[in-house]
């Protein structure tokens, strides 16, 4: 029983209860807290990897937990399926809101729960004035009868609230809903909220944003590594204590010591920009040097290290390699530069499943293993046990399919795959992005070794030990541009934090 | 556990021979002479043009693609191989060879391009080209038919002539097939196709161009079906609109039963020359044991889902090995 904003005594409508997720060798949620009351926005925050997107899984029934309850007025319940948890009220609007193209505004607020005729019919035109009524209410000025891919972004989301409010709900979660919003689209949205909360619905708004938390939200739970850390009045709080909890105390993780030999300069970005994703990125990379890259999802990062190895095309800026120009149009000018660049979404972007290892390896060094054009088998076997066993890659022969393998022995095959081209950069995105903590710790050690080795190492990483652990400097990126560049002493898990979220250093240094 | 996947692989091509095989005893309990090696003979090379179509249709499917348009392709081809016979009977055979690989590789590179460059879903693109092909046959023809009288003697007969005991048109399927093993085992470009098939997402941050990877299957695809077009004619000393009416489904049809999977990056040419002798010998078993020719459609639509249940099958287990293997690593 928590204290309101007004100081009555009242029961959340939703409450999770020392809730337990785990996945293959890692603890997503260790037994976290949260309530949700009426007539109230709850704000959720946390680190990338905190734990809230599986929080939001699981209140609505797409993960179920190990340990722990749902409480719905009190009672314990379960949402074992998508629609038992609609069913009890609860509805997302996702960062990207899931609504059908092709349908009207109508057919999407209501598909699923149509109003029928006497025939068992759809009864189109109830449907319509019903949507016309709940958009009414919203203060949405969208016409019904309109499809839906005609709308913009501001609608879709008003029509994914509307939609919210048809099934009756008593809980919305809003997952990061202001990230494609201009500042007045924001707004609308704001008032939209007050409007959700003077109809009693409880609310969970999950955001990165501190401007938008202390705006809209009244209370805040803060998640640290699958943790409850606390939660309160935003009131009674301030940016400065939240940052604290989000990034907590000392780094407990144990990384390898190395002793950092920068060598001369290697690579230098001078006025990167793309005309919709990021802008005048400029940075120097040493031999030796490992460069984090920190931001929060959707600061540009993976956008820019695309762009530098000619998957998209930048609208201006110059890449410079040994004091050379490199003009890099391709991901195969990139290769033949000596870039190379290891995604951060191992199953789409990494490695081909169906092809064996060993094939898989060696796919971009088939210059290297060919005569006369006809690739060597004994060759690509050498090449491609060469660098699996510097990985430390165990599977039963190099023939195995890819798929057959976990999670961190692909990524092992992925990196083995880059290191056999013999790059001088390698960009690291996201290296040890839900692996298991054996893996986690041979991909660190190995980037370790790189690094002595004198190649040079990008890594871009939202795990705040990582990149403290890690780097020996670190470019903050934020919407599209870099807001800082730490090393040494500036270097802290609160610098990150604030530099990434855009709050003021100055102020709240008092 | 990937030794039994890839035996499970391997076994896909090893069960196509044993059915092959089981059709043929069968056969031959009711009519020896099915399998004497002359009537054989006779069964793998009526199946060739299949094969060789089946090869390039392989690599099509290979990167995610069809091709619909390989039947109209060989028709067109060999109509232009006819007509320019009957207009210059003493064309050197080796002219006839180049012009028609050269003629089926500018259609499948005509596919390929509208493919690549503009975006357009292939069984689309190879739905209108098959059309516009036919077309085009017409309007060179005026519907009209080149027979055997009018073409020359050397031209029906480089495809029919017997060495080593096996017709021209036999060795240019084993030696097609030959050059196909070797390209898709051994070159980068070979590699690419699967590649491109399996994933390509991850073949383009490998720095593999996928449109391109697509548009060189076409190529490959229309060239296969070019020189089928000249060796069809040929053979069946005859040229007109309606030519192999309906031969792709029977190519995509050998592919699938084959194993090719049609999500791409799963196949091998093995399977593509067994799933069309599988198809040539139903086709080539099923009159003399007197059959009505509506059993063998029958017999080859049971095949083709036979043969995908089989390899959805064969993936489902694969999915399986995931989970036991995340399993065991926790």
């Amino acid at each position: 029983m928590a204290e309101t904003p007004d100081g009555a005594q009242e029961r959340p409508v939703l409450a999770l209860d020392r809730i337990v997720k785990e996945f293959p060798g890692v603890r997503a949620l260790d037994g976290v807290e949260l309530e949700l009351h009426p007539g109230e926005v709850t704000a959720l925050i946390g680190e990338n990897g905190a734990g809230k997107s599986t929080v939001v899984k699981i209140l609505t029934g797409i993960y179920q937990p190990d340990g722990g309850q749902i409480l719905i007025d009190g009672q314990p319940t379960a949402f074992p399926t998508a629609q038992a948890a609609a069913d009890a009220g609860v509805t997302a609007i996702h960062q990207e809101t899931v609504l059908f193209d092709e349908l009207s505004v109508a057919e999407n607020i209501f598909i699923g729960h149509a109003p029928r005729t006497r025939f068992g019919m759809i009864d189109r035109a109830g449907m319509k004035r019903r949507a016309g009524e709940i958009l009414a209410s919203i203060g949405a000025e969208i016409d019904p009868g309109v499809r839906l891919r005609d709308l913009g972004i501001a609608s879709r989301h008003l029509v994914a609230i509307a939609r919210a409010l048809s099934i009756d709900a008593r809980v919305v979660i809003m997952d990061e809903p202001t990230a494609a919003l201009s500042q007045k689209e924001i707004e609308e949205l704001y008032e939209l909220v007050d409007t959700l909360k003077a109809q009693g619905k409880a609310i969970l708004f999950i955001s990165h944003k501190f401007d938008e938390i202390f705006r809209i939200a009244d209370r805040y739970t803060v998640f640290r590594d699958g943790q409850f850390v606390g939660a309160g009045l935003m009131r009674d709080t301030d940016e400065g204590a939240l940052v604290q909890m989000m990034v907590g105390r000392s780094v407990d993780q144990i990384f390898p010591k190395r002793e950092s030999l920068l060598g001369v300069e290697l690579l230098k970005v001078v006025g990167y920009s793309h005309p919709t994703e990021f802008e005048d990125i400029n940075f120097t990379l040493r031999r030796g040097e490992i460069l984090g890259f920190y931001g929060l999802v959707g600061a540009g990062r993976s956008e820019f290290m695309q762009s530098l190895i000619g998957i998209t095309k930048p609208s201006k800026g110059v890449v410079r390699l040994e004091d050379r120009i490199k003009i890099i149009r391709s991901p195969a000018d990139a290769i033949d530069a000596g870039i190379v660049y290891v995604p951060e979404d191992r199953g789409r972007q990494g490695a081909i499943l169906d092809l064996p290892i060993f094939q898989n390896v060696t796919l971009p060094s088939l210059g290297q293993t060919s005569k006369h054009g006809f690739t060597q088998l004994a060759e690509e076997f050498a090449l491609a046990r060469k660098y699996t066993q510097r990985l430390d890659l165990r599977a039963a022969s190099l023939d195995t399919h890819v798929g057959s393998l976990s999670g961190g022995n692909q990524q092992k095959v992925v990196i083995a795959k880059w290191l056999a081209t013999r790059p001088k950069v390698i960009i690291l995105d996201e290296p040890t992005k839900g692996i298991d903590i054996g893996s986690k710790a041979a991909v660190h050690d190995f980037m370790s070794e790189l690094a002595a080795e004198g190649l040079s190492v990008i890594m871009v990483s939202s795990e705040i030990p990582e990149i403290m652990g890690m780097a020996d400097r670190v470019i903050v990126m934020r919407e599209g541009r870099i807001a800082a560049e730490l090393e040494g002493d500036a270097l802290t898990p609160e610098t990150l934090v604030r530099h990434a979220a855009g709050i003021g250093l100055k102020e709240d240094a008092a | 556990m990937s030794a039994s996947l890839t035996s499970l692989l391997k076994s896909r091509e090893a069960i196509l021979v044993a059915v092959i095989a089981l059709v043929m005893v069968l056969i031959s309990t009711r009519f020896p002479g099915f399998v004497a090696l002359s009537n054989l003979v006779s069964v793998f090379n009526d199946t060739s043009p299949l094969i060789l179509l089946a090869l390039g249709q392989m690599v099509v499917i290979l990167t995610r693609c069809i091709d619909l348009s390989v039947a109209a392709n060989l028709a067109l081809t060999g109509m232009v191989c006819a007509m320019l016979n009957v207009a210059y009977p003493d064309l050197p055979i080796v002219v006839s060879l180049v012009l028609a690989v050269f003629l089926g590789g500018v259609m499948g590179a005509f596919n390929g391009i509208l493919v690549w460059k503009l975006g357009i879903p292939p069984i689309v693109v190879t739905l209108g080209t098959m059309t516009i092909y036919r077309g085009i046959i017409f309007l060179l023809s005026d519907g009209s038919w080149v027979n055997s009288h009018e073409m020359s003697a050397h031209f029906t007969g480089f495809p029919r002539q017997v060495i080593l005991g096996l017709p021209v048109l036999s060795w240019i399927a084993i030696v097609m097939a030959g050059v196909m093993v070797l390209v898709m085992t051994r070159t980068a470009l070979g590699r690419s196709f699967y590649a491109v098939g399996g994933n390509p997402h991850a073949a383009v941050y490998t720095g593999i161009d996928v449109g391109k990877t697509q548009f060189i299957a076409f190529v490959i695809s229309g060239m296969l079906a070019g020189l089928a077009g000249y060796l069809w004619i040929a053979r069946y000393a005859v040229a007109y609109v309606d030519i192999a009416g309906g031969f792709e489904l029977d190519v995509v049809a050998a592919c699938v039963i084959g194993g090719i999977s049609i999500a791409g990056g799963l196949g091998t040419v093995g399977g593509a020359v067994l799933g069309a002798l599988f198809l040539g010998v139903i086709k080539n078993a099923l009159p003399v044991i007197d059959v009505s020719p509506f059993w063998q459609l029958a017999i080859s639509g049971a095949a083709i889902i036979l043969a995908v249940t089989f390899n959805t099958r064969a993936d489902r287990t694969k999915g399986r090995v995931i989970l036991k293997s995340a399993e065991q690593a926790q």
